[in-house]
């Protein structure tokens, strides 16, 4: 307990420090606000304008968190699917990774084109750009079960629903997390890269992307700083939330969550 | 009960793993396959189990196929092969639950049998909380909850402390008075096979075949003094002689 608070001091500490590292700078090379504001402007910024950084926040929360929680449930049943057969996961597996390389800049023009601008068309890229490392990790934890468990199983005369369901995806849990954990990063960012192209399709009803995009425009620096912070928040939040969800699932029996507590 | 006939198995082209094998177990036998790494006793007792075919010879378990067997028979393996995220009970309940025994019997028979190897104060903990010891005895409690009449050991005290594996020993041979499966088990200790069994079968290597076949006529039921009788040391003296011929050969 004492050395958690020593690290949050320490965090503090250094974030105190740039924060008087940038006032410095701002003094000392006399930038114009409209480039660099400082950090009294960005808090001011932030309580001016909560209520529209909130909604922009939780418009961002709910695209990343629904294509997030799609990527979940649509990697697990594709995984599922790969470790029926080795056969099945040569002529696939190379689509997934068609999907981790797919510059997801360059599609979102079409899914705006397909879907129309808003909110769906922004949860589709998080999903799709989640998809992948949801399906490999997943997929790797079914298929890397022991042979000799598989034998014990099969000793038992499981049948194949009791092999899947109760060795094959228990066993694949530690790694699902270790997917999700990598995709709730990405959703978040694949959200905000979204709503550059597909942000709005009404006045107000942007999220975190559209509305860096419209403070940008209209040079409201300190607003856009506000927005960055809000975006950096929630990637934050995402992860600890993961991160508590994988602990809650996994700290009774599986190691890496036991190395977690001792950390 | 068992009955091998000119049982073959190869891998691939030219890898004999074992060359015409016949051996017949009969109900209440305690049997070691013991010899130097690579004699095939691992892969005999896989045969057996049906978790690998032969490439020629037969071989019937009470009459039937090994697959169809099954229902008999419970395999110890190596490790002691425990799911970690269930708790010690539950995995103990496993084979009961795969074969669709409902829950109410299911949980008497699991405390039961957690009783019998002496870890019902353990029953809700997690495997990774247990000694090496322990885990094996769970093991062992899972394999036994289904009542098989046949058990199959692979080596299943062999990453054991030479302490637990003697007290694990004795442990396996109470049970056995009390529930009288027919036994085979495959180790690379003498003094274990000795110890435990009612007939030892030395393997050679290149191909895998039987070389001797030793009767264990020690006294039943056995206890953790025999191990000091003269009686014990001859014949720990007449097996080690045997498997010392089956690896010059």
């Amino acid at each position: 307990m004492k050395q958690q608070l020593t690290t949050l001091a320490n965090a503090l500490g250094v974030f105190a420090a740039l924060l008087v590292l940038w006032q410095l700078v701002l003094w000392v090379f006399h930038i114009p606000k409209y480039m660099l504001p400082s950090p009294w402007a960005v808090a001011r910024a932030v309580g001016a304008r909560f209520p529209s950084l909130l909604s922009a926040l939780s418009i961002t929360a709910v695209e990343s968190g629904a294509g997030l929680a799609a990527s979940i449930v649509v990697g697990v049943i594709v995984a599922l699917f790969f470790a029926q057969s080795r056969w099945v996961r040569r002529m696939l597996y190379p689509y997934t990774i068609l999907l981790q390389t797919v510059p997801i800049v360059a599609i979102a023009p079409l899914i705006l084109m397909w879907v129309g601008a808003g909110t769906a068309a922004v949860a589709l890229i998080a999903f799709i750009i989640s998809l992948a490392p949801i399906i490999a990790n997943t997929t790797q934890g079914l298929v890397s079960v022991e042979e000799n468990l598989v034998h014990l199983f099969l000793m038992h005369n499981a049948t194949r629903s009791q092999l899947l369901f109760k060795l094959r995806l228990p066993h694949a849990v530690p790694s699902l997390f270790v997917g999700i954990r990598i995709a709730s990063g990405i959703s978040v960012i694949g959200a905000i890269t979204g709503e550059l192209y597909a942000g709005s399709s009404s006045v107000g009803g942007g999220g975190l992307g559209y509305s860096i995009l419209y403070a940008s425009s209209q040079l409201q620096t300190d607003y856009l700083f506000a927005l960055v912070l809000a975006a950096t928040v929630l990637g934050f939040s995402f992860f600890f939330l993961v991160m508590f969800l994988e602990w809650y699932f996994l700290h009774r029996w599986h190691e890496s969550a036991l190395k977690m507590e001792v950390e | 009960m068992i009955e091998l006939s000119g049982l073959t198995k190869r891998y691939g082209a030219g890898q004999t793993i074992l060359e015409s094998i016949n051996l017949t177990i009969s109900k209440g036998e305690f049997v070691s396959f013991i010899g130097p790494s690579g004699c095939g006793k691992s892969t005999a007792l896989k045969l057996i189990a049906g978790l690998a075919v032969p490439t020629s010879g037969t071989i019937s378990v009470e009459g039937m196929t090994p697959k169809n067997a099954r229902e008999v028979i419970s395999f110890i393996f190596q490790d002691a092969t425990l799911l970690p995220w269930r708790t010690v009970k539950q995995n103990v309940g496993l084979g009961l639950e795969l074969e669709g025994v409902e829950s109410n019997r299911r949980k008497e028979k699991t405390s039961q049998l957690l009783e019998l190897v002496g870890l019902q104060h353990m029953s809700d903990a997690y495997p990774r909380e247990l000694s090496g010891g322990m885990k094996m005895r769970v093991s062992i409690a899972r394999a036994l909850a289904t009542s098989p009449r046949l058990l199959l050991m692979d080596e299943p005290f062999a990453a054991l402390d030479e302490m637990s594996r003697d007290r694990l020993n004795e442990q396996l041979l109470r049970l056995r008075d009390e529930q009288k499966w027919t036994a085979v088990f495959v180790t690379h200790s003498v003094a274990e096979a000795v110890f435990l069994s009612t007939r030892i079968v030395v393997l050679a290597s290149n191909p895998g075949r039987i070389h001797t076949m030793l009767p264990i006529e020690l006294p039943l039921p056995r206890t953790a003094a025999l191990r000091d009788t003269p009686e014990f040391e001859a014949c720990v003296m007449q097996v080690s002689h045997a498997l010392r011929a089956a690896l010059v050969q």
